[in-house]
């Protein structure tokens, strides 16, 4: 494990994010640019799915995106209870809505795509709803670390429920070898390779690169903002 | 470490554990570990149903909000019996689950009012046994009365004799995840604001595979399928909590306390 101490002092966080920021940023732009031009230009509609496979490029990646980032309130919610690491907690409350709206993005996306291909909105399956558990771990996240008047209570109660939730995403990857679901298998991250004709693969994984710098690039923009927050307030009680 | 005077006026309940016959136990040389956490858990328990004894109240208003909530159903659905039939286990499942929460929001909150927490804090053995304690109590006031009310309520909906029993069997089996899961999340919101509602948010999703196996396995007894299993994979849920929560729920009590 790389050794992220340097990154423990915000004024340090500060001028470390603010130097990766812009570049990334860029990066972000020109890969959703190349990626959306792949998913709804080049790439081929699929056989059975038609023009609806286009949702796909938008669902998958947030779906990744989202249990992503779940992992990491789990990983900074260990760092802020192990090491007390100061900045854990301000990234924790930083991450948490961004990985909401991408747990969203994955609900509305895929019942949209699924109306008109399984003729449902939604159906109560196995990893259906482990995905909308997932959603609603990540509202509790959002509401308990905000329910204290001292931020730190929240920030430390928010981290414990983290780590006891992040038992969920290993049922939303496995759901569906477990139970019948109507959602289909995993289709590429499998140990014999992907099952994904090329065509459509590289687009997918075009938007899933920029979806991860999009993730990336609102964490920090949004960590800087609770640094900013959290110095106010306490200049605010001194 | 010995108990300071104060510690009487303050919470004279606990002081009879701490300063008497528990603490010494805890601290008698030759006494093995295993022996003397099983005392004093039964000492923590023992000292919650006595609490619960003094005011009763504070349980069977649990009971008779689980009662009216399943009325509700047959009022709300309509009265067709076959429906009803069907959905029975669900129902009740739910009901339970929603009562098992109301009271958890009461679990830690009086002891952290009126400083029983910090006391519990002091005392010697580990704040683990004191949660494992509260959730087990908890459980034996709503949990074991609900297992015994929900068939009874079963043969209102028009449930058959052996999913009665399988109702009683999965809550009995089911219930005591509720009442640590759920003590998780009264821990966490302690001190809160709006900690009620928040408690439901955070304790509703991780009793989502509870509900699922319990009225699972009284329906799987309908269909034909396996009963056993979902019973076995009931238990494992209850066992992974057992192992799991008490340490969870100490580390927020110990953040609630500091």
């Amino acid at each position: 494990m790389p050794d992220l101490h340097f990154l423990a002092n915000p004024a340090r966080f500060r001028r470390f994010s603010q130097r990766v920021l812009p570049g990334l940023a860029l990066a972000t732009v020109l890969a959703m640019a190349v990626g959306l031009y792949l998913a709804l230009f080049e790439s081929p509609p699929d056989y059975q799915q038609g023009e609806t496979v286009r949702i796909m490029f938008l669902h998958v990646p947030s779906a990744w995106l989202s249990m992503a980032g779940y992992a990491l309130l789990a990983a900074l919610g260990a760092a802020l209870l192990v090491w007390r690491h100061p900045l854990a907690a301000l990234m924790a409350r930083a991450a948490a809505p961004v990985g909401a709206c991408f747990a969203l993005v994955c609900l509305l996306t895929g019942s949209l795509w699924g109306r008109p291909m399984w003729g449902t909105y939604w159906v109560w399956d196995a990893r259906l709803t482990s995905m909308l558990l997932l959603f609603f771990l990540y509202l509790g996240h959002i509401a308990l670390s905000r329910a204290y008047d001292d931020a730190e209570r929240g920030d430390r109660a928010a981290a414990i429920l983290a780590l006891v939730g992040v038992i969920n995403l290993p049922i939303i990857k496995f759901s569906v070898d477990w139970w019948n679901t109507l959602h289909q298998p995993a289709s590429v991250a499998r140990l014999d390779g992907p099952a994904i004709h090329p065509a459509i693969l590289v687009p997918l994984l075009w938007m899933a690169g920029a979806f991860l710098l999009l993730f990336i690039t609102l964490v920090l923009v949004r960590t800087e903002t609770e640094i900013d927050r959290r110095r106010l307030e306490v200049a605010d009680i001194a | 470490m010995s108990t300071p005077e104060w510690f009487s006026p303050v919470a004279p309940a606990l002081e009879k554990y701490a300063h008497g016959p528990v603490a010494e136990l805890w601290r008698r040389p030759g006494l093995a570990p295993r022996d003397r956490s099983i005392v004093t858990v039964a000492a923590l328990i023992a000292r919650d149903l006595h609490l619960v004894w003094r005011r009763p109240g504070d349980v069977t208003v649990v009971l008779a909000f689980f009662v009216v909530a399943t009325v509700l159903f047959p009022l709300g659905i309509g009265p067709e019996a076959n429906l009803l039939a069907r959905v029975a286990a669900g129902i009740l499942w739910c009901a339970a689950l929603f009562a098992s929460l109301l009271s958890l929001d009461r679990l830690f909150a009086s002891d952290y009012e009126d400083g029983t927490l910090d006391l519990l804090l002091l005392t010697p053995w580990p704040l683990e046994l004191a949660a494992l304690a509260k959730c087990a109590a908890h459980w034996i006031v709503t949990g074991l009365p609900l297992a015994v009310l929900a068939p009874i309520l079963g043969i209102a909906f028009g449930l058959p004799s052996d999913s009665l029993m399988a109702l009683a069997a999965t809550l009995l089996v089911g219930t005591p995840t509720l009442s640590l899961t759920g003590g998780l999340a009264a821990a966490l919101t302690l001190g809160a604001r709006r900690s009620g509602a928040l408690l439901a948010l955070l304790a509703l999703p991780l009793c989502v595979p509870t509900l699922i196996f319990g009225a699972g396995a009284v329906e799987a007894l309908t269909t034909g399928e396996d009963f056993a299993t979902h019973l076995a994979i009931l238990a494992a849920l209850a066992l992974v909590a057992l192992a799991t929560m008490p340490w969870a729920m100490a580390a927020a009590l110990r953040q609630a306390g500091e």
